[in-house]
Parts: C-alpha cells; structure tokens; sequence
C-alpha cells in the first residue's frame, strides 16, 4: 500500500463523484471520525472492497455517503439489523456501522443489545454528542442529569445510559470508549474493533456545540474539546481515584476483550457439519 | 397456477406455510430473517430447518419484525433472495422498512398470513384485513406488487412468482394468504427445477467507474451488483440522484419516483395475474382472491347447475389491481359479487374500475370465519 499521510490519504478513500461540501457545523467531531475510520482501515491494510459502512440517521447517519467504499444509508435506529443481515450473507465483509447515541440508544436500543447477545461479527461505532443532533438539540439517552436541550429546558431529570456499562453487559465481544480529541488512540481503538471477532462497540464521546454546547455553557467548538480534554481520562488513572473525584471523570480506553467467535463464524459451521451429512 | 408448465413431478401433503417454505427455496431463497407469529409461525421455523443445509443458505431469527426486514434488506444488498414472514401486527411493524425496500429498489418478498385485526386482534382465526395495508402502509407514494394465494399449491406457486417478480422489478413483493390455507393440508406437486422459471437480478457488466447505480434503462430498472462485488455505491432510503446520493432537486426528485411507478406499470401484463373459471358467457361474475375464492368456486359451479351464469374472475395479483380483466369480465356481466373476509377492502378497487358501470354487490365478513359457497351461492341466485 502506497504510504500517505494526513489529508492525502483521506482523499484517498473520498468519493470524487460526490457532491461537496459536507453537511456537518465546523466544528462537529463528526469529520474527526471519519477521518479516524479511513485511518483504522487503511492502516489494517483493508481493501474498499472488503468493507461495508452502515450508517443509520442523525448527523452522523450522513457519514456514510463521503467515503469511497460500499455504503448503505438505513433507517432511524435500524442500521445493526441491516448489518446483521448483510454480514449473515457475506461473512468475509468487514461491516463497520455508524450511529448516533439517540440512533443506537434510544429508538435502536433493542438492536444494540441483541447484536451484542447475538456477537454479530460487525463493528459498531457510537458517536456520543449526549444530543439529537440532525432534529435540533432534543435530549437522547445519554443527556447527562441536570443539563439542558430543547425538550429538557429546565434540566434533564431523567438518568442516562453508559454505552459502556450497557454493551458491557449485553455480552459484546469488544467494548471500549474514545473520544475525537485523543485521535491516536481512537484510530486505535477501530482498528482493535474492526480486527476483534464477534460484536464490538466503540463509544467515541464527539462533541456538538451547536445543539449540546450552546445550551450547556461550552458555546465553541474549543469549549468542548478542552472539556474532553479534562474530564476523559485513562481508566487506569480513572481506576486510582476516589469516589468523589471519579463523579467529575469519564474514563475511557478497552473495557472488553473477548475473542468469541461471531454469530456468522458459528452459522456457517454448523450448516458445514448439517451438510458434510454427519 | 398463473404460469402454465409443463410436465409435473414429486407429490407431497403440505401445510400451506410449508409450501411457501417450498417455493421460496425452489425460488433460489437463500436467506430468512423474522420474528415469529401466529399464524406464520411455521415459515420460519420450517427455514430455520432447512436453509442450514443448503449452500449459502442463512437464517437469523431476529428480535422483531422491523429487525426481521431491516436484515433482509441487508442479505438482499449483498447479493441473497432474501425473505421474512408475518402476521399482522409485524406486518404494520416492518411499514417504514417496506417503504425502503421501495425506493432503494431492493427485492425482497414479505408473506403475511392475515389473521383477524385490528391490533392482536384473533390471532388464529382467518382475515383479509391487511389488503390496503399491503398496498398503502408504508408513507409516501410508491408501486408495490402484493400476490394472494387460495390454496396450498398456489402458495408454492406464487411464492416462486413473489420472488420472480421481485427479482426483474427490484421491488418488495407482499404474498398475503389467510389462515386457513397457510393451515390447510392438502396434496400439492413439487416442479422439477427445469420446470419453471427463476429470474434473478440483473447485475451490471460495465466497469465499476461507468456503473451509475440508479440511471434510467428501457425497463425502468437498473442493474443491481451486490455488496463486495467491486461496485461501490451509496444506497439511501433518502431521495437520491441517478448516482445513488441525496438530492432535494425537484427535476431529480421527480424523475426518481416517476420511475418508481413507471417500471412497474409498464409491465401490467407480466405483473397482473389471473385466473378465470367460467367467465366467457358470464352475466354475474364473483371477483374473489385469497381461500374465498375456493368458496367461489363451488358456488359458481353450484349457480351454473341452477342454470345461473356464474362465472369467477380470481386474482393472484392484487395490486397493481388487474383493471384490464376487470373490465373485460365486465364488458358482459350486469353484476359483479365481491366477497371478502373484511369490510370491502378489494370492492373498493373493484367499484373504482366499474365506475358505475354495472351493478357492484359486495358480501363483508369479518366474524373470524370463512365465507361459505352457500353465502355466495345465496346471492347469485338473486342477482
Ligand atoms: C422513525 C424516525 N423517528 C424520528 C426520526 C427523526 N430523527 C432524525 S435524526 C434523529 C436524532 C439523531 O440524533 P443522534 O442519533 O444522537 O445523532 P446525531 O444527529 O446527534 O449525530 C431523529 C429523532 C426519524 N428519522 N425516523
Ligand atoms: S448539529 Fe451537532 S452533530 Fe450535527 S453536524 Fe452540527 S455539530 Fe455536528
């Protein structure tokens, strides 16, 4: 593979026939995955051929249609049954599926958790804004307590989910959380994702000013890259901290890893041993 | 039924839900993907049985219908004849994925055994409730092509057919059949594989960078590669340009679902399937579909012997609705009976065809029981 760096690979896996510009806000962490993605694939020595994205609908869901590989734009919250279906019929695929934290929490959360179950060999990354995005600022499931959107104006009462708790517990083969400003070790974390048999997860906490920021004190984009910058840290250092001071922090890094082989791996040797007429 | 062959050959006692099982397999099926319900049950579990031993064959049993359709969806992208089964309450479950299915022109072929509604409804007792859900549940505009099936043969025949034209329209496919011919069991005959047709997709042959994967052909239908196979496009259930991407341009916006319908409606004659029993001389003629149209027959036959000229105008396919056949049994009888295991879901296509023409007489049960030939015989007696 030829060496590149920088925007020159990027470019690489773009679509030439596409329109631009993109719809994302400057800004958006959304582009920062997208560029950690086609570094992840291009640095597993990955033909475009081999891989599939699946996107579901949000800001993120737009992902999709800017990368030069085969690309299915689904439903609201729907993407991992459309992965499902389409790694059952091509196991040799990597299929890699993008969602939002309302996308694959709240009206995907039943998928999220039986493709965890079923260790579905697809690659899931969550972009966590903590907002809806595409519809303007409404709370979704990991809003955390207390802060503000357009359906919660005086302060979110309910609790949200941890993606990682959540994955963790459905059984999901690999589960780990990043965020856009620690790039190195999110390009990482895919590339362990993508190689990972069965189920996994990527949690990558990506900020949005424009609907999460300006209602919650981080007006700039800069605000909220230097709050993940203080508040997210390693879970080892996470791990040494009191109680009190592990309330303000967000730990992130690898929090499973199981080598499970994957729904599609178990299927096909089963229907092999039906077949051999054993 | 609606295709002749010629010769025939292995003879088995089938439930009508194995048959379809039977034609979805003898189609090329290779992929199944649901969730069970009564009282379509039996397809799923008779694929989870048999897909495993044939080559490429996968099943998936998901957590629910729009997980179901969503992962049929997903195998038929990547090159399978993909299939789900329902009743229903998942039917009304998989709209939104239906409606994708549609405008990214992905064929798939849906079976719903209508069972009586609405909401849970009579779970094991027959309906023909879901004959305008079928054609107008999902939003927005679209063609879409829904079969029926009256007896247990037909569900193997027309399961092949489901998958036929979904193929060579690249479009879902609904088979609706009723609850009692999905349990019904009855003698059927299995085809030879060289028997009878199987159209699969057309994929395209010019290289990759030329392929646009939504362009205009003389059919109406685009070529369709599968996921992996070098052709890499963008599908999206949004409205999208001839390059498969998102657009909100009115000429674009116009000419795609324009399309949509045309490549359907250009072909009426290969689409719309009937059958007729004694129409040629008919003055009442029973327009009639699904397990009601067996009550019809013996009723027609029954008229006849009474010395009424009765004669029965079935559809296999319900939508686009056979208008051609309507308005040729038309072109004769004074009456038409339409009766139905709903409140007039198919008397309402059939009165917009007549347009006053004749005399239009329906016969609505929607009590969980069939209509008997006595109740159709009672009234072309007295028409
Ligand atoms: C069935 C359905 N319900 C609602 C919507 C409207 N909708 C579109 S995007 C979205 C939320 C997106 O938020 P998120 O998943 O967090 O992604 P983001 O835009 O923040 O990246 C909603 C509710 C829809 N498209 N489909
Ligand atoms: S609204 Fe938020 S998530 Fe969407 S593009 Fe703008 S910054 Fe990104």
């Amino acid at each position: 593979m030829v060496d590149m760096k920088g925007t020159q690979l990027i470019h690489e896996y773009l679509r030439h026939n596409k329109k631009f510009p993109h719809v994302f806000c400057a800004g958006c962490g959304h582009g920062i995955v997208l560029g950690s993605l086609i570094r992840a694939i291009h640095g597993l020595g990955l033909s475009k051929d081999e891989v599939c994205v699946v996107a579901g609908i949000g800001c993120s869901g737009r992902l999709a249609a800017y990368v030069d590989f085969n690309t299915v734009h689904t439903t609201h919250g729907r993407a991992l049954t459309f992965a499902t279906g389409i790694k059952m019929a091509k196991p040799g695929m990597h299929v890699i599926v993008v969602m939002g934290d309302g996308d694959s929490m709240a009206i995907g959360g039943n998928h999220l958790i039986h493709a965890a179950r079923r260790n579905i060999g697809v690659t899931a990354l969550i972009l966590n804004n903590n907002i809806y995005g595409m519809t303007g600022g409404q709370c979704s499931p990991t809003t955390p307590s207390g802060s503000f959107s357009m359906t919660t104006p005086m302060g979110q009462m309910e609790q949200s989910f941890d993606c990682v708790e959540l994955c963790s517990a459905a059984k999901a083969n690999y589960v780990a959380r990043g965020t856009v400003f620690h790039v190195k070790k999110l390009d990482q974390m895919i590339m362990d994702g993508i190689s990972n048999p069965g189920f996994g997860v990527v949690e990558i906490l990506t900020p949005c000013h424009t609907q999460y920021g300006r209602k919650n004190k981080y007006r700039t984009p800069v605000d909220m890259y230097k709050m993940l910058k203080k508040d997210v840290i390693d879970i080892e250092r996470y791990n040494k901290l009191s109680e009190a001071e592990k309330a303000k922090k967000t730990p992130s890094g690898v929090f499973v890893q199981k080598d499970e082989p994957g729904l599609e791996e178990k299927f096909y040797e089963m229907a092999a041993n039906c077949q051999g007429g054993a | 039924m609606a295709r002749p062959r010629k010769k025939r050959n292995k003879e088995i006692f089938a439930l009508g839900n194995e048959a379809v099982v039977e034609g979805a397999l003898l189609a090329g099926c290779t992929f199944y993907g649901g969730y069970p319900i009564t009282p379509s049950s039996e397809i799923m579990e008779i694929m989870a049985q048999r897909l495993p031993l044939i080559p490429n064959g996968s099943f998936v049993q998901m957590e629910d219908e729009i997980a179901g359709l969503g992962s049929v969806i997903g195998a038929s992208l990547a090159g399978r004849k993909a299939m789900t089964a329902t009743s229903g309450p998942g039917f009304s479950l998989m709209q939104e994925h239906l409606g994708y299915g549609c405008i990214t022109e992905t064929p798939l072929v849906i079976v719903n055994v209508m069972r009586g509604g609405p909401s849970t409804g009579l779970p094991t007792s027959p309906a023909q409730g879901d004959v305008q859900q079928a054609r107008w549940g999902t939003h927005g505009d679209h063609s879409i092509i829904v079969l029926s099936a009256s007896n247990v043969q037909e569900c193997l025949d027309n399961t092949i057919e489901a998958f036929n034209l979904a193929e060579k329209y690249r479009t879902p496919v609904i088979l609706l059949i009723d609850e009692i011919t999905a349990h019904t069991r009855e003698k059927i005959i299995i085809p030879n594989p060289d028997e009878f047709e199987v159209f699969n997709r057309i994929v395209p042959t010019m290289p990759p960078e030329w392929y646009k994967p939504y362009e205009e052909t003389v059919r109406g239908v685009p070529p369709m590669p599968s996921i992996g196979s070098g052709y890499r496009f963008h599908v999206t259930g949004l409205t999208h340009d001839t390059n498969g991407f998102p657009t909100s341009r009115p000429d674009e916006v116009r000419e795609l679902n324009e399309r949509l319908f045309r490549k359907i409606d250009q072909f009426l004659h290969d689409v719309q399937l009937v059958d007729e029993v004694d129409t040629e001389d008919a003055d009442v003629v029973v327009i009639a579909y699904g397990t009601v149209a067996r009550s019809a027959e013996l009723a027609v036959k029954q008229a006849r012997d009474l010395g009424v000229k009765a004669g029965l105008l079935k559809l296999s396919t319900l939508f686009p609705y056979p208008r051609k056949a309507t308005e040729r049994v038309m072109a004769k009888a004074h009456t038409l009976v339409v009766p139905e295991m709903n409140m007039g879901q198919m008397s309402r296509e059939v009165k917009r065809v007549n347009n006053g023409q004749v005399s239009v007489r329906t016969i609505n049960k929607v009590d969980g029981q069939i209509i008997t030939p006595a109740e159709i015989l009672k009234v072309l007696t007295r028409v």
